[in-house]
């Protein structure tokens, strides 16, 4: 798999590069595992929440009285019973000094910023009543008018909160002129418009719902010193902060606990009202109590992802040779500014050039407020439409020139031996070999011979047309060196932790601040500590998640596990063995510089002595006798801060048939060659791979969150909001080449998004190839069949999709709770 | 998603489900394989207070050979519809429409009755069953009556069962030696029909002789396409042939506009569709 990749002459023995089964997956599979819901504790009491119908109300009552009454309820509360306790939602990245924020109360008690937000909770004894209860919660509203559409709202026709006086939140920009990283854009667009190629699109990243498998759920536990959150979380380490910072708690009164979590995509790095209303109610009752959300409130209320309009201007020289680059971008915010929030679109900023050499590039992002779920980071955040907007434009001029899309980009990039570059947004891309990757691909997919079919089903002008997509994308991952978070006002630093025990029996527990989510870090961690300390791969335990157990860390997001977390945990092992040399030096009755180190056993040079490190272990256990002044411990821990990003690259191909009598689509070939570094587990990377391709070939097929005219979310259950599965894709040729990064030790780069980030475009740019020649040039995402097929018998590419629900399920909008349930039977004898 | 409180009986016989109907009336409802009405339950769009269960009801279950017609009992599971040989003999259609309906574990919990009964527009078996001219054998306590297909399906999620009544079978007659193909157009794979077409064609000597023509998701009911029928009598199983007589497809039909389509593109589609499912049809 790792062809270009050297390996060490060991290699055999080696746990790095092989491809181990999960050895945590039979319980997370099976469900027999620590799953937030599964969590029982003594007295607990269960809730649930009473949620707003409407987009933009005022609450002019709410009437708890039936709902107290009912059966085995314990207390209703509502954000009026409630004062500064209950804490506030936190935006850490507010991208500009000036940005509009609005406060984000977790249960707002005077107005409703979405469908979906909560105005009530219910405390019962079992969570069937607790749900029954919240049907009986009498709220009035008074509707607002909504700002629903991104462009109406950017331009303040109606405000999402009157208060602020205006949609628009921030205003960033980031110009190479300026930052003398490059030229200025308008002369280079200026210039082409006389005597170049000018490419001018706009491009429609359509809202999407992370829709993740293991719904959100939380659990607080108050009775303790510390209080306990147990949380359906990627971020524990960032909650317990927020926790303490905006609820009065003391941090380390706090316990955060993210017991096995699954799945996210970005869709759990948050902190929820659910979370907050879930801790105020804990605190005030002083029982245990659960939330879990149903699959409904999910998709409704559980942030969104992507939702923008990128205008896009791309100048180049005749010949193909990009000059200049200009992106203007609305993002929707949604109701509130999330943790993350305005930064999503911000990450993107520095990817829009991606890997061509672009002399003059200007980007400005203005981040607008609407009454829709609010939006944040969803798997590659804010990368994926960054490459979506360039590999679409470079397949765009490919087309205006008149050349082959990959020898557009071949003209264009940056070249091998050109490495290390600094591009015209001010990155350092330190390693990479787009040529190589290029190539692999280009014989594995058989690009000649396809494109040769492509020409022959035009001329002969079948019904079932054939396009090739390509995408060469890169991306950076390994979030994020501390430094460059600070210039660009993000509220935390990138760094990780990591902390190595050496236990009496030689067995190893290890702990990091990456908690992950689904991805395999038990796994790949395991892998890294056993070569490291040569112990057994099963002798290693990785421990995670829980605040009290690695106290210290940043988290999962943003492909940064391996990158960042994986090298703190490289420098712990590596300091267990430096606090373990001289005691081995002691116990063997040798000199310190006579102390080899290699596959587990430190041995006396030129003798056949040695001792393995698990018996160092036992011996420093027993403490009987080691050296004067040295401590009965090898524990180490280390907190790395990268120095640079990671810059993942590859080339995908795509190949599409569309029937032009239906517009309907089927993947021919799909191949991926990804350059992701130094690969610990091949079997991880192809499951991360192949989920990122499934999950960025849904954005360009299949999935959208569609709003009706009221601001109700109508794809709000997997009838609507199409999830593909298995029956849906095909089986991907995934290869890899290796430029290994070069600013730490493991040489590995990410690859949790990279799937996603290069999938879509690959995608889109294949359908459009192959109906261009009938006169299409851009298909709206998801390129459903009825676009498709409309943009090829008509003008315009179809519009918004149509805000209206297939009705399988016989009832009316029954978008909250107030809805009054069983009205809508029609015969009596429905079976 | 927890369902309201609800009591449940599961009767053995259809008279003591029949008896349960009475006494409860408008709130109750009857469970078959429950997949439709659990996922109304669990999204509280509906609060029985009590839901009968047929599944305990033997005689319900089951395919048999009555002369010139086979009756599929109402709680056959999908599943054994599919693969019974008296269906693939004498109405393959039925069997070509049981392979696309939604995925493996609803093709075993869910059951032929309960999906009919249902009446969702978009739902597989209505085209194929109005196609094939069945009809619905419906007991209430004063006996037992027959409804033809046509008569059947009233409206979305309507149909002439009485509030007092229960299906219990549906007998087809027998199209043996009828080609058949059920051609389904979707996004993926385990959603309803944006359009369905049902078709099923007896060939004589290269040309079709007898057609028969369903369309789902085409209106608020399973439609006939009488129109492409009547087209297609007589004519050669030939591309060209075929093509002009599916242009009728969508005449007299009122198709939704959703997120997967408008009416427009689906009466478009019907055409098309309607073409490919004669021919496989025909071919197959």
């Amino acid at each position: 798999m790792t062809a270009t990749q050297e390996r060490p002459a060991d290699a055999v023995d080696r746990e790095i590069g092989r491809d181990r089964r999960r050895k945590e997956d039979q319980r997370l599979i099976t469900g027999r595992t620590r799953w937030t819901d599964n969590i029982v504790l003594p007295g607990m009491l269960h809730l649930a929440m009473v949620r707003s119908p409407f987009a933009h109300a005022t609450i002019t009552g709410i009437d708890t009285s039936a709902a107290r009454s009912a059966p085995n309820v314990v207390a209703v509360l509502t954000g009026a019973d409630f004062g500064e306790e209950l804490g506030v939602c936190i935006n850490a990245w507010p991208i500009t000094p000036d940005q509009v924020a609005p406060v984000h109360c977790p249960m707002p008690s005077d107005r409703v910023s979405f469908a979906g937000e909560i105005v009530a909770v219910v405390v019962a004894r079992s969570a069937a009543e607790a749900r029954d209860a919240a049907e009986l919660v009498d709220v009035e509203y008074d509707e607002l008018p909504a700002a629903l559409d991104l462009k109406a709202a950017a331009a303040d026709e109606v405000i999402a909160h009157p208060d602020l006086g205006t949609n628009k939140s921030a205003l960033w920009v980031f110009d190479s002129g300026e930052a003398g990283t490059g030229g200025n854009v308008e002369d280079a667009i200026g210039k082409a418009r006389t005597d170049g190629i000018v490419i001018e699109r706009e491009y429609r990243q359509q809202r999407l719902i992370p829709a993740f498998m293991e719904p959100r759920s939380v659990v607080v536990d108050p009775t303790g010193e510390q209080y306990v959150m147990y949380s359906a979380t990627q971020i524990p380490h960032i909650l317990r902060f927020a926790l303490a910072a905006t609820t009065g708690v003391s941090e380390s009164k706090i316990r955060v606990i993210a017991p096995d979590v699954g799945g996210g995509f970005g869709g759990k790095l948050q902190v929820t009202p659910e979370e907050w209303i879930a801790w105020a109610v804990g605190r005030r009752i002083g029982k245990p109590v659960k939330y879990t959300e149903t699959r409904s409130e999910s998709l409704m209320s559980a942030h969104h992802g992507r939702d923008q309009w990128q205008k896009l201007t791309l100048s180049a020289e005749k010949d193909g040779t990009v000059t200049g680059l200009k992106v203007e971008l609305l993002a929707d915010l949604g109701a509130y500014v999330a943790i993350v929030g305005g930064g999503v679109p911000v990450l993107g900023a520095f990817m829009f050039n991606a890997i061509y050499k672009f002399p003059a590039y200007h980007f400005a992002c203005q981040t607008v407020l609407t009454n829709k779920t609010w939006t944040d980071a969803y798997r590659g955040a804010g990368r994926p439409e960054a490459t979506y907007a360039i590999e679409r434009l470079m397949d765009e001029l490919a087309a205006e020139v008149g050349a082959d899309p990959l020898a557009i980009r071949e003209k264009n990039w940056i070249r091998h031996e050109e490495f290390p570059f600094t591009t015209v947004a001010g990155l350092e891309y330190d390693s990479g070999n787009y040529e190589a990757a290029t190539a692999k691909a280009r014989e594995m997919f058989g690009y000649d011979e396809l494109r040769s079919e492509q020409m022959a089903r035009r001329a002969s002008g079948d019904p079932v047309q054939l396009g090739i997509g390509v995408s060469t994308f890169t991306e950076m991952c390994g979030l994020a060196p501390s430094r460059v978070l600070g210039q660009l006002d993000y509220g935390a630093g990138g760094w990780e932790y990591a902390s190595v025990r050496m236990l009496a029996t030689g067995k190893v527990e290890v702990t990091t601040g990456a908690s992950a989510h689904g991805q395999g870090h038990e796994t790949a961690f395991s892998q890294i500590v056993a070569d490291r300390l040569g112990v057994a791969f099963e002798d290693v335990e990785i421990l995670h998640g829980d605040t009290a157990v690695a106290h210290k860390g940043l988290d999962t997001y943003g492909s940064r596990s391996l990158a960042v977390g994986g090298e703190a945990l490289v420098r712990a092992a590596d300091k267990v063995v430096e606090k373990a040399t001289p005691i081995a030096a002691h116990l063997m009755e040798a000199s310190v510089d006579d102390i080899e180190f290699a596959g587990g056993r430190f041995s006396v040079r030129g003798t056949d002595q040695g001792m393995a490190i698990g018996e160092i272990a036992t011996a420093v256990f027993a403490a009987h006798n080691l050296p004067d002044g040295v401590e009965a411990s090898l524990d180490s821990d280390a907190t790395y801060d990268p120095v640079n990003f990671s810059f993942p690259h590859g080339t995908h191909l795509c190949a599409m048939e569309v029937d032009t009598e239906t517009g309907a689509l089927r993947m021919r070939k799909y191949v991926a060659c990804d350059d992701i570094g130094n690969i610990i587990n091949p079997l991880i990377v192809s499951g991360q791979v192949h989920g990122g391709l499934v999950q960025g070939i849904a954005q360009a097929l299949w999935e959208e969150a569609v709003y009706d005219e009221g601001g109700t979310l109508v794809s709000g259950s997997f009838v609507d909001y199409l999830l593909p599965t298995a029956a849906d894709t095909i089986s991907f040729d995934i290869d890899h080449t290796t430029s290994p990064a070069t600013t730490h030790s493991l040489g590995v780069k990410g690859v949790g998004e990279a799937g996603t980030i290069a999938s879509t475009p690959a995608v889109v740019n294949a359908v459009v190839d192959a109906v261009r020649h009938l006169g299409v040039t851009d298909i709206q995402m998801p390129c459903t069949p009825e676009r498709v097929w409309k943009a090829i018998n008509g003008p315009g590419a179809g519009g918004s999709t149509e805000g209206a629900a297939m009705p399988h399920f016989e009832a009316g909008g029954a978008a909250g709770n107030q809805e009054q349930p069983g009205t809508s039977s029609t015969e009596g004898a429905g079976q | 998603m927890i369902p309201a409180q609800f009591d449940y009986v599961a009767p053995t016989s259809v008279e003591d489900a029949l008896a349960a109907l009475a006494e409860h009336g408008d709130d109750a409802k009857i469970i078959a394989g429950g997949q439709s009405l659990l996922p109304v339950l669990r999204m509280r769009l509906n609060a029985p207070e009590i839901v009968i269960d047929l599944g305990r009801i033997d005689s319900l279950r089951g395919v048999r050979d009555d002369g010139d017609a086979i009756v599929i009992g109402a709680m056959t599971p999908h599943s054994v519809v599919g693969a019974d040989p008296l269906v693939n003999e004498h109405a393959l259609l039925i069997a070509r429409a049981v392979e696309h309906l939604a995925d493996a574990q609803v093709r075993h919990r869910g059951t032929f009755g309960g999906a009919l009964a249902h009446a969702d527009p978009a739902g597989d078996l209505g085209a194929p069953v109005r196609a094939l001219g069945a009809s619905f054998v419906i007991q209430g306590a004063g006996g037992t009556r027959t409804v033809s297909a046509d008569d059947f399906f009233v409206d979305l999620f309507e149909t002439a069962i009485g509030d007092d009544e229960i299906l219990t079978a549906v007998r087809v007659p027998k199209h043996t030696g009828w080609g058949a193909h059920y051609e389904k157009f979707v996004r993926v794979a385990h959603q309803w029909p944006i359009v369905a077409v049902a078709a099923t064609v007896r060939v004589e000597g290269g040309a079709i002789a007898e057609a028969r023509i369903g369309l789902t998701n085409m209106g608020s009911t399973p439609l006939r396409a009488t129109a492409v029928e009547a087209a297609l009598a007589g004519q050669p199983a030939t591309e060209d042939a075929v093509r002009a007589a599916a242009a009728h497809a969508a005449e007299r039909t009122s198709p939704p506009s959703d997120l997967n389509g408008d009416a427009d593109y689906r009466r478009h589609l019907a055409t098309v569709i309607t073409r490919r499912a004669v021919l496989a049809a025909a071919g197959g």
